[in-house]
């Protein structure tokens, strides 16, 4: 086993110098939080304010928070297999070690990273853009919050209790079963993704809800914002694609936990299914966390350029044919698995076809910049940089989907660099976008541009240097997920140019970290509610918009609304008038979401080590939460009509 | 107001005032289906081939149940039927999910 010495079940992780520098850190990091929290009797204000809350507002940063938390988890993990494979036959993770590492970077940034970010951005913006005061369902968004963040925890405590999950972020059976890999990581993996993906279902369900039913008076479906468009996208896709990963991942467990043979093949099990269940979760899973990135780029280049958006009924059907479209090609994860001559055929065209929306999106943003005025901020600077990017990585990966080709870059460094320049020139490219545009309409003040812009130069030169030399070294052989490899193989100097992009990355992070650090004291203040000169709702609002959003809620007649309104001079007609606010309906706080994760967190960890009376203890408390729910008649509240004139008159709106 | 279905519906503000039947009827019958598949399954009660079809049977029962009975299929609001664009975008992504499944396992038939 690992690293480590598992007394086979036996819990604390021990072993290995850096594990022992973590666990350190782990405690001395908790230790510090309680502190400050104590002496400065913050643990109140924490439960009544964030631990209890339904804002969708605060639920946003909350998920922006543990977002940001967990890429610098996993980018760690990434900056260590870079040192690792920087030179030839080193030691500085053994075998085991990297298997781990290679599993949880993998895993948290796809699950942990890119899904609470675009969580994040669906619960800052969208009912904001909309005209509504929060979601459908305010209490359910706070479940679905609680369950990816102890979802996130249980992942993150298998590297101190029990030992990280190693079989990859796909955990293939039938590595991933208990006849190759015993031992409760496995297990940690499956039932944190377990449950998070109860609450991605829940968060997917609520916002498509909010979208069809919560829109002010006028806004048409074909009046909506185009981020709003691609949440709507994207939700659809959640909706379908989610339960096909939690019925897979079930059955691993029971496989592991309750000896069945669903992966087995010596009891006629077929592991080959599980990898089709994972993918056919995987690959919409791709474009749910890309469909909310273009979204932003939607925005920001309408904004920044100060131009409607090019096409928008071009926009909004391409990415409704790419939800149904990406639902047909999950195969071409497993080309070289045996499907025959057919089935290839089949998914590499339908694989190829996706590629004619995405094009079509990518030629929108460039007839909406031209003749623009275009303004070189922060998040158009993160937009124009995504479009290079995304169009290298969409065409390795149309190389990709030709299957008799796929025969010679599957499982090699071509794929590794193909989905990073996806996930970090699409996904993480989109969410910094997003971070910097909306970052005022949510915190009050601007973030610096300055740092802003050195941590951008960073990230972007990094990157190249970090994969581009990884297209290189897949045509050479190397393959995925090796340790460590020989001298003499002619790949010792583009891996080592790759593992110096890797850290500039490191430092783009460090200074944007740091970039924000200094905008929280010196930033620009956000005083009128518009720094971006914006089109949509949302910058009709002060910064940060008050509790209720919007003290009446505004009639629609135009696309770009607020834009129009400017245009016109008539900003005032979204500002209240006195006698049109009466008291507004909101949901009251509740701790039962918060308590609710936490009885799904002693239930996950017990399963993990099989201890079923805390598993069951766990899943009775559930039950138990759900039953006081449903007796719950109390469960709202109304502001009186002073107490908003008295919000919006100290806002100055009035 | 908050424009929410649940304040529409009365969820979260008017109490319900009839006794859930529907709701009660829905859970014991949900039970009962499930426990019989469980029963079939674990007893050994039928042969493979048999079981697996009533087993399919009573789960295509259990979706009945759960449509009608507690999903509340059949009630509708002002605006588009978006239950049945749900509906049927669920039915097309479950045929494709599972012909395509089986397309694929019989591995161009050289395996089964
Ligand atoms: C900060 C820059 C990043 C660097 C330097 C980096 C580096 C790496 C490395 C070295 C591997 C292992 C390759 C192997 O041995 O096969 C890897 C795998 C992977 N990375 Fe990243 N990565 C970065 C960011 C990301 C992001 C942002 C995502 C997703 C949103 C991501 C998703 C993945 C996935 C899914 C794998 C595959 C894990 C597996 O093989 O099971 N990475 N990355
Ligand atoms: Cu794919």
């Amino acid at each position: 086993m690992p690293i480590s010495h598992l007394s086979h079940w036996g819990l604390l992780v021990t072993g290995d110098p850096l594990l022992y520098g973590a666990d350190a850190s782990i405690i001395l990091a908790s230790v510090g939080i309680v502190f400050v929290l104590t002496y400065f009797k913050k643990w109140k204000w924490l439960w009544r304010e964030w631990l209890t809350t339904v804002d969708h507002k605060r639920i946003g940063i909350m998920y922006l928070i543990a977002a940001v938390l967990m890429l610098f988890r996993a980018g760690t993990d990434a900056l260590m297999m870079r040192t690792q494979l920087a030179l030839p036959n080193q030691h500085f993770l053994g075998p085991e070690h990297y298997d781990q590492i290679f599993t949880t970077h993998g895993t948290i940034m796809i699950f942990f990273m890119a899904m609470p970010f675009i969580f994040a951005l669906m619960n800052i913006a969208v009912p904001l853009q909309i005209g509504a005061r929060d979601v459908a369902f305010p209490y359910l968004n706070a479940i679905s919050f609680w369950l990816f963040f102890f979802g996130a925890m249980l992942l993150n405590l298998s590297f101190v209790i029990g030992g990280s999950p190693d079989a990859g972020w796909t955990s293939y059976a039938p590595l991933a079963g208990l006849h190759f890999d015993p031992g409760p990581g496995e297990n940690f993996y499956l039932l944190s993704l377990q449950i998070t993906g109860i609450g991605s279902i829940a968060t997917g369900i609520n916002f498509l809800a909010t979208i069809f039913k919560m829109r002010a008076p006028g806004m048409t479906l074909m009046k909506m914002p185009l981020f709003t468009w691609s949440i709507v996208a994207t939700n659809i896709l959640i909706i379908f694609a989610f339960p096909a990963l939690a019925v897979a991942l079930a059955l691993l467990l029971i496989d592991r936990i309750a000896g069945a043979h669903f992966f087995t093949i010596h009891a006629g099990g077929l592991p080959m299914m599980y990898i089709n269940m994972f993918w056919i979760w995987g690959h919409p899973e791709v474009y749910i966390v890309l469909l909310p990135a273009f979204g932003v780029f939607s925005e920001v280049v309408a904004t920044f350029s100060r131009k409607t958006i090019f096409g928008y009924k071009a926009m909004v059907s391409s990415m409704l044919v790419i939800s149904v479209v990406s639902y047909f090609v999950w195969a071409h994860h497993f080309f070289t698995m045996g499907g025959g001559v057919s089935v290839n055929s089949f998914f590499a065209v339908a694989s190829m076809l996706i590629g004619i929306p995405t094009g079509v999106k990518v030629f929108n943003w460039m007839f909406t910049m031209y003749r623009g005025r275009i303004r070189m901020k922060m998040p158009m600077l993160w937009t124009i940089a995504f479009i290079p990017c995304f169009v290298l990585g969409g065409a390795s990966g149309m190389m990709l989907a030709v299957a008799p080709v796929d025969y010679q870059f599957h499982n090699s460094y071509f794929l590794v660099a193909h989905f990073h320049e996806m996930l970090i020139g699409g996904v993480v490219f989109g969410m910094f976008a997003a971070l910097y545009y909306w970052w005022p309409k949510v915190f009050g003040f601007i973030l610096d541009e300055k740092w802003g812009r050195w941590a951008f130069w960073f990230w972007n030169i990094g990157f190249y240097v970090c994969f581009e030399p990884q297209y290189a070294l897949g045509l050479m052989g190397m393959q995925r997920r090796m340790y460590t490899y020989p001298s003499g193989m002619g790949w010792t100097a583009l891996n080592f140019i790759s593992t110096i992009g890797a850290f500039l990355m490191g430092i783009g992070f460090l200074v944007m970290a740091g970039g924000i650090v200094y905008s929280i004291f010196k930033g620009e203040r956000d005083l009128t509610g518009d720094p971006w000169d914006g089109r949509t709702l949302e910058w009709s609002l002060p910064s940060p918009a008050p509790h209720y959003n919007f003290a009446v809620i505004p009639t629609i007649t135009d696309r770009d609304q607020w834009w129009t309104l400017k245009e016109q001079g008539k900003q005032d007609t979204l500002r209240p008038r006195p006698e049109d606010i009466q008291p507004i309906h909101m949901p009251k706080n509740s701790a039962k979401p918060f308590l609710i994760g936490v009885a799904f967190f002693a239930a996950g960890f017990g399963f993990v080590f099989n201890w079923y009376v805390l598993a069951a203890a766990g899943l009775f408390c559930i039950v138990i939460l759900l039953l006081v729910r449903s007796f719950e008649y109390h469960s709202d509240y109304h502001i009186p009509v002073d107490e908003v004139v008295h919000t919006e008159t100290a806002l100055g709106r009035l | 107001m908050l424009n929410t279905p649940e304040s529409r519906s009365g969820m979260g503000h008017h109490h319900a005032e009839r006794f859930p039947w529907k709701g009660i009827i829905g859970y014991v019958l949900s039970i009962i289906l499930t426990g019989f598949s469980m029963w079939i399954g674990l007893t050994h009660a039928a042969q493979f081939g048999t079981a697996l079809f009533v087993i399919l049977g009573l789960a295509v029962l259990q979706i009945f149940v759960q449509m009608f009975l507690f999903m509340h299929v059949t009630e509708s609001d002002e605006g588009p039927p978006w239950q049945v664009l749900g509906l049927l975008a669920g039915l097309l992504f479950v045929a494709t999910i599972v012909g395509m499944s089986m397309w694929i396992m019989t591995f161009n038939g050289q395996a089964s």
